[in-house]
């Protein structure tokens, strides 16, 4: 048997072109009145696959969820679950079950009921159901709490048998609206992987809707960067991360520097951008816009090295002078103004005790980074 | 340091004996209003009533003796007290007519509460699922009828409901029927008007527990498998019984000693408990007969009212 990590590690159908989708939104629109919540949308989601959808509140990303519930049908296109058209089906009759961000547990049931409901409806026979919700119990950790009221249970308690209770019937996909939006921090990072492993046990397909970037991150398979009803790009964290395809997904997700300019020449394997202000990049990776284009140039701070003196072999060195320092203990983040104005924020990784090369504020200091350190944005 | 506590100290001494009296007073007083309130327009008036009712009747002003006076000493007062007994509640035991009332009276008003849940439901539920912004429209005109008369409103049933009136009218017009109905002075006047009369204190308290309900909870039934029908009643009726309970109360214990609308619409056969007490004082001159009935009346209702308070107790244990 493989173990779960391993799954993980090689899961990556989306590469495959033949895979088979298993959730599809085909051209989707959602109007209420005259706001557009969700425009001409597109998305494909595999069997087994965690996969997020991240956004600002108001992006549509809830409403997304809420049509694959049954919750809100599509002003127009499909959505397609292993290839069935969902639309006219009602929630209850939908082989999707989700989880609540308020939780919606039932107050006046216990524990225990709330978990049953479920099966209940279902026509599971009584015995199975103890049974069933014995082992759902097991798997949150809270046999002792089954016969408690919800409003007797913490948040931490409450969020588990929300959970318990979406997959007490074994649904095919499992949405989860801001799961872990009423946790505190410390258990909001605990409960992440325990979604995950969760999710790899029961081989569910989850669909996690969430503002969170580094619980999207840390989760998902992969990633919808949303923005005003429309999908900005869907890719695994890493690709979301390092090869941004757009300013906006880019400033969404961590920390970006970005330097306005255009493409000044494309020779054999580099591009020399020419800076707004005057800065001279020379990256590897310059993508396809013309030369004398409008660009932005986006590279995030932990790729920017800082140093008192000009780096030999550096391509890309910038002069300026410290304007801000933030030691955080981890990592120490600089901000430089450049000599042309322009302010760069950079971090560097404390690795040892010590630092060498010292730089504190008003000191002159150049930033320095590799030709392919960052990326090439034309949108 | 020294300069927080020179500065500190005036104040603190100002504010320290004299003022926090002054303030476990005015914190008393609050809790002590309500209860003089209670007790000079709810207690006495009840010993009062329950006096007289120990009493005999007497062709005299009042009409009743003994009279609890101190123009004979304290002897004479307690001379007086020793005259009380339960004669008039023996009596009431005798003559059915007294039983049969408080009977039908509990009947009518059980059957008018179960009718005025059954409308008032519907109308509470669909106005806690109208849109927030026209929600206030919508309870403004529950609560508009209170701007007219009682009596006149019942009075209008009258016009509405006796054999040449506008139902019938209406309704022999559209061919529906070729008699006219004879509903006026009938039971069934009688719960049309309590239900339309006490519609307002159903609806009320059901709409505020249906609109603090939380919807997703409904949603979350329907997405476990749970279809709308089934999702009400074992979601949203449940978490409504608050609601039911206090409505149900409201509208049963003023409809058990209701008066104007038995006299009015039901006429003269019909008994009710509140229509015995009036003839009993002011046809007959009983005052202690009369008390009698109105202290039996008002332990009867005190079982319910019972009840109510502890289901709210409850309710509020539950944190809702």
């Amino acid at each position: 048997m493989k173990s779960l990590g391993s799954i993980r590690r090689d899961f990556a159908p989306w590469n495959d072109p033949n895979a088979k989708p298993y959730i599809q939104f085909d051209k989707v629109t959602k109007k209420f009145g005259d706001f557009t919540a969700v425009n001409n949308l597109s998305l494909t989601i595999f069997e087994r696959e965690f996969f997020a959808l991240l956004g600002a509140s108001g992006c549509g990303k809830s409403t997304l969820l809420r049509m694959l519930a049954g919750f809100e049908e599509p002003t127009a296109g499909r959505i397609l679950l292993d290839g069935q058209d969902l639309r006219g089906i009602p929630p209850y009759k939908r082989p999707v079950n989700m989880m609540f961000q308020s939780y919606a547990l039932f107050p006046h049931m216990t524990v225990e009921k709330n978990i049953a409901f479920g099966l209940k409806q279902e026509g599971m026979p009584g015995p199975d159901v103890e049974k069933r919700v014995a082992e759902m119990l097991k798997l949150v950790k809270l046999e002792q709490f089954a016969k408690r009221k919800p409003h007797q249970l913490s948040g931490g308690q409450r969020q588990r048998v929300a959970l318990a209770r979406s997959v007490a019937k074994r649904p095919k996909v499992l949405l989860l609206d801001e799961p872990l939006g009423a946790l505190d921090k410390k258990l909001r990072e605990e409960t992440q992987f325990e979604l995950m492993d969760l999710q790899q046990e029961l081989g569910l397909t989850f669909v996690v809707v969430t503002h969170d970037q580094e619980e999207a991150m840390t989760m998902a398979d992969r990633i919808a960067i949303m923005d005003k009803g429309e999908v900005m790009q869907v890719a695994t964290p890493a690709e979301i991360y390092e090869a941004p395809t757009s300013r906006f997904v880019a400033h969404f997700v961590g920390n970006v520097n970005m330097f306005e300019g255009k493409v000044a020449e494309h020779t054999a394997n580099a591009t020399r951008i020419t800076g707004a202000t005057g800065a001279q990049i020379v990256v590897d990776n310059g993508g396809n816009a013309a030369a004398g284009s409008d660009i932005v140039f986006a590279i995030r701070p932990e790729k920017i090295k800082v140093s008192s003196k000009k780096p030999a072999d550096a391509v890309n060195a910038l002069e300026g002078e410290v304007y801000d320092v933030a030691y955080l203990g981890d990592m120490t983040v600089f901000h430089i103004r450049l000599d042309d104005g322009q302010i760069v924020r950079a971090s560097a990784l404390n690795a040892s005790r010590v630092t060498e090369d010292p730089l504190t504020w008003n000191d002159r200091a150049w930033v320095s980074f590799r030709p392919d350190a960052g990326v090439v944005l034309t949108r | 340091m020294t300069d927080i506590a020179a500065t500190a100290s005036p104040s603190t001494q100002t504010t320290t004996l004299p003022a926090r009296l002054a303030k476990g007073f005015v914190d008393r007083l609050v809790i002590i209003i309500p209860y003089l309130w209670l007790l000079f327009f709810f207690l006495v008036p009840f010993i009062i009533v329950f006096k007289i009712s120990l009493s005999q009747t007497a062709i005299s002003m009042p009409p009743y003796t003994p009279v609890l006076d101190f123009s004979d000493g304290i002897s004479g007062f307690f001379a007086g007290f020793r005259e009380l007994n339960f004669d008039n509640y023996t009596w009431l035991t005798q003559d059915a007519l007294y039983f049969n009332a408080y009977v039908t009276s509990l009947v009518i008003a059980g059957i008018s509460t179960i009718l005025t849940l059954i409308v008032g439901y519907p109308i509470a539920y669909g106005m806690a699922r109208a849109p927030a912004t026209i929600r206030p429209t919508l309870l403004m005109l529950v609560i508009l009828p209170f701007w007219t008369s009682f009596l006149i409103r019942v009075y209008a049933w009258i016009g509405i409901l006796k054999p040449e009136g506008l139902l019938n009218q209406l309704l022999m017009s559209l061919h529906i029927i070729s008699q006219p109905l004879v509903i006026l002075n009938t039971y069934t006047a009688i719960f049309i008007g309590i239900v339309y009369s006490y519609l307002p204190f159903m609806v009320l308290p059901l709409y505020s527990s249906l609109e603090k309900m939380d919807y997703s909870l409904v949603e979350a039934a329907e997405d476990l498998g749970c279809p709308p029908i089934g999702a009400f009643w074992k979601i949203t009726f449940p978490l409504s019984l608050p609601g039911v309970v206090a409505g149900c109360l409201l509208v049963f214990i003023p409809a058990v000693g209701e008066f104007v609308i038995p006299d009015l619409l039901g006429g003269s056969q019909t008994l009710m408990i509140g229509k015995t007490l009036w003839n009993e004082f002011f046809s007959n001159r009983d005052w202690p007969v009369s008390s009698a009935v109105a202290v039996i009346l008002l332990l009867v209702l005190i079982i319910p009212i019972m009840f109510f308070q502890q289901a709210q107790a409850k309710a509020q244990e539950q944190g809702r």
